[in-house]
């Protein structure tokens, strides 16, 4: 279409002026009416700015959709687009040179970095690793988990209460977190898999809050809202600390080097950053199994999966699981980080950080999941001064990209298979 | 066992269960007509909550006392804005996602929610809000084990939610409007094709739901006094429930729903443990998605190719 058709600009005046109507009305009394105590303080300013912001930006969005270049987009943004991006049978990846240079710095890293510098770079991988499973859950088998954290709990205070009750340590905790994990997730998830998928996600919010709640009231078990202390981890039975505690060996004396305070925070990152590392590999192979290509097929289109005899509670099962156990590994070394875990950590804020990082990451890219969970954790750390509107930005950043790129920022694409020479196609 | 706790938390159960089956109604009539959890809903009703409280504080101002006036210039400011919040948030985050992906709505309505929140937060502080009581005394009644009283806010209440309720299945069952959205809900496309602007339909529907939360925001602020901007989460649970277990879709469902979650979770508190009452709602959730998911009053979800 080359002839291009002149901005009809009575119809943008009209969209303004509605605009901006809506807006007085919408922000008018929660924004400029300020209660105090049983009376109020005006501050018409702050309306009068967001009024006139909401008429700015709709004139410019009305102006732009009227432009050839606008409506090409409105129409792709209605149109949404295919799950999949195939690529040539003969392409090579820049990947392959990218990876094993990552590794390398992040082997080098804690050999440079300060105390400050590791506890943020920890907490980016933990929640690498629960972008990465709730990446299985949401992107891959698209099934929305609104209760992620219970798992991510239900791994933290399984070390903690573990300690405290059954004297388990950090080793075996990892493994018996993961299986409770799991357990929780195929008792939740078995007969609420059987229903329509939109169920699943009012069910999965709801047992979020009820682990958390039960965490805060059952006092006796739990210590309720005070928490529960957290032993530090042990490698080969030596430990971290300047002073052994109970018997045990400290590493700097074991080994004959000077005290290093970091030495707790750099044993974490090694092993969290290996089990990072193997859970990417493992879903890098799942979803090239029979498995995972399950998971897709029947994201995309249940009934005809079905139809072709896929048993569909069994494969969304074996997603909702996996999912759930690298949650469970993920709050074992959550809980060994902070020394001490209590129920604030586990609130339905933190389920849609997750969800916020698979989303913007892509749904199903891992590559994309795994930026977004460094940027989304570190940005805190870095923006101080925006604490205050944080959850509002992850609110509109999931909006816009739902609206935008409703597959995320990173396509997932696959690579093509060529058909081979002398065979019947 | 007919003694005075348990006739008294049937009376806080029925009010509490009117207020849930106010709620109720928005999830339920956008879940049958456009097939989505509104999860943005509960913070719809707690922005009603911070309206009712900022009209009753400006009416006061201005000098009105006088009870009958006051509430219902509460009510009508409340209504009307909390109307067009649902207006808005529909035009700006669902309807462009309308032939997205089947999870994009679910997310987007996330998104609202924390937005909501956060935009409450700032605009108002964080700290707890409330109103002075507006209308005092009520009866009461002593027996041999103890008494029951009756306030005239709860009264008023349970009253206005029905006087709500009333209005509104008369609207769906004998007005035009009510005729479009019925035909809407049974299948989108045939209403579309004789002639229905199903997306203005789609629109009504979140403005009378957005209505609703908004009537049950202004009885709510009557009765407790207090809010703050996270009042909308776990009510918002609490009414899905609701919904959930009158089944989803149908609106006598909705408000049977509320009644009987509210009398079950007051019921709850009173005789077991007022501390685990939120856990109760959630675990009855949970047990009815898995044993009746179709709930009371509603009909068997087929899917069809």
């Amino acid at each position: 279409m080359a002839t291009s058709t002149p901005i009809d600009f009575k119809k943008v005046a009209i969209d303004v002026v509605v605009a901006a109507l809506m807006a007085l009305i919408v922000f008018g009394p929660i924004v400029g009416v300020v209660l105090d105590g049983y009376s109020f303080n005006l501050q018409p300013s702050r309306v009068a700015w967001m009024v006139l912001a909401v008429m700015v930006g709709r004139g410019v969005l009305s102006v732009f959709l009227q432009t050839p270049r606008g409506a090409a987009m409105l129409h792709g943004l209605e149109s949404g687009g295919a799950g999949v991006h195939v690529r040539q049978p003969d392409y090579k990846s820049r990947l392959r040179w990218i990876i094993p240079l990552l590794i390398v710095v992040a082997l080098v890293f804690p050999v440079f970095a300060s105390k400050y510098l590791l506890v943020v770079v920890i907490g980016g991988l933990i929640y690498v690793l629960l972008g990465l499973g709730l990446n299985i859950v949401v992107g891959l088998a698209g099934l929305l988990d609104l209760g992620y954290v219970a798992f991510y709990a239900i791994g933290a205070y399984g070390l903690a209460l573990g300690y405290q009750y059954l004297g388990l340590g950090f080793w075996s905790a990892i493994p018996l977190a993961a299986i409770a994990a799991a357990l929780a997730g195929c008792i939740l998830g078995f007969p609420v898999l059987r229903m329509h998928g939109d169920y699943l996600a009012i069910v999965t919010l709801g047992f979020g809050e009820i682990i958390r709640l039960v965490l805060n009231n059952w006092l006796d078990f739990t210590g309720g809202p005070n928490g529960v202390p957290v032993p530090s981890p042990t490698f080969l039975g030596l430990e971290f600390g300047r002073r052994a505690k109970d018997g045990g060996v400290p590493i700097h004396e074991f080994f004959g080097f000077e005290y290093n305070a970091n030495a707790k925070f750099i044993f974490l990152y090694a092993v969290l950053f290996l089990i990072v590392l193997l859970v990417l590999y493992v879903k890098h192979r799942l979803t090239r199994m029979p498995v995972g290509r399950a998971w897709e097929a029947l994201r995309e289109d249940e009934i005809a999966c079905r139809a072709m005899g896929l048993n569909h509670v069994l494969v969304k099962l074996s997603a909702f699981t996996l999912g759930a156990s690298t949650a469970g590994i993920a709050g074992v070394f959550f809980a060994s980080y902070q020394g001490f875990v209590n129920p604030t950590s586990f609130t339905f804020f933190e389920s849609a950080l997750i969800l916020a990082i698979v989303v913007l990451g892509g749904m199903g890219s891992t590559v994309g999941v795994v930026i977004a969970a460094f940027v989304l954790s570190t940005a805190p750390e870095l923006l101080r001064s925006f604490a205050d509107y944080r959850v509002l930005l992850f609110g509109m950043l999931m909006v816009l990209m739902m609206i935008w790129r409703p597959r995320g920022l990173i396509r997932v694409s696959r690579t093509g298979v060529a058909l081979r020479k002398g065979v019947a196609p | 066992m007919m003694d005075g706790i348990f006739l008294q938390q049937m009376i806080n159960g029925l009010t509490l269960g009117s207020v849930y089956g106010l709620i109720a109604i928005g999830y339920t009539m956008v879940y049958g007509i456009i097939g989505m959890i509104n999860f943005a809903h509960g913070d719809v009703y707690m922005v009603s909550c911070y309206l009712a409280a900022i009209g009753l504080a400006v009416l006061s101002y201005f000098g009105l006392e006088s009870f009958p006036f006051l509430i219902l210039g509460t009510l009508i400011f409340t209504i009307v804005v909390t109307a067009v919040y649902g207006l808005v948030i529909e035009r700006v985050a669902y309807k462009p996602l309308r032939n997205s992906t089947r999870l994009a709505p679910l997310i987007s309505a996330i998104g609202i929610s924390l937005i909501l929140q956060n935009y409450v937060q700032i605009a108002q502080g964080s700290r707890q809000q409330g109103v002075p009581t507006l209308l005092e005394g009520g009866w009461r009644f002593d027996f041999a084990k103890g008494f029951v009283q009756i306030s005239f806010t709860k009264l008023f209440i349970i009253i206005a939610a029905f006087v709500g309720m009333a209005v509104l299945t008369y609207i769906i069952k004998y007005t035009k409007l009510g005729r479009m959205c019925r035909a809407t809900q049974q299948d989108r496309k045939m209403a579309s094709i004789l002639g229905i602007n199903t997306d203005r339909v789609i629109s009504y529907v979140f403005i009378i739901g957005a209505a609703m939360a908004a009537l049950a925001g202004v009885l709510v602020t009557m009765n407790y006094g207090t809010f703050d901007f996270y009042a909308g989460f776990i009510i918002g649970i609490k009414a899905f429930t609701a919904a959930v277990l009158g089944g989803i879709g149908s609106l006598p469902g909705a408000m049977l729903g509320g009644l009987i979650l509210g009398v079950a979770e007051s019921q709850f508190s009173g005789l077991v443990n007022s501390d685990y009452k939120d856990v109760f709602s959630f675990g009855l959730l949970v047990l009815i998605l898995i044993f009746r998911p179709q709930g009371l009053l509603g009909r068997p979800l087929v899917t069809k190719v």
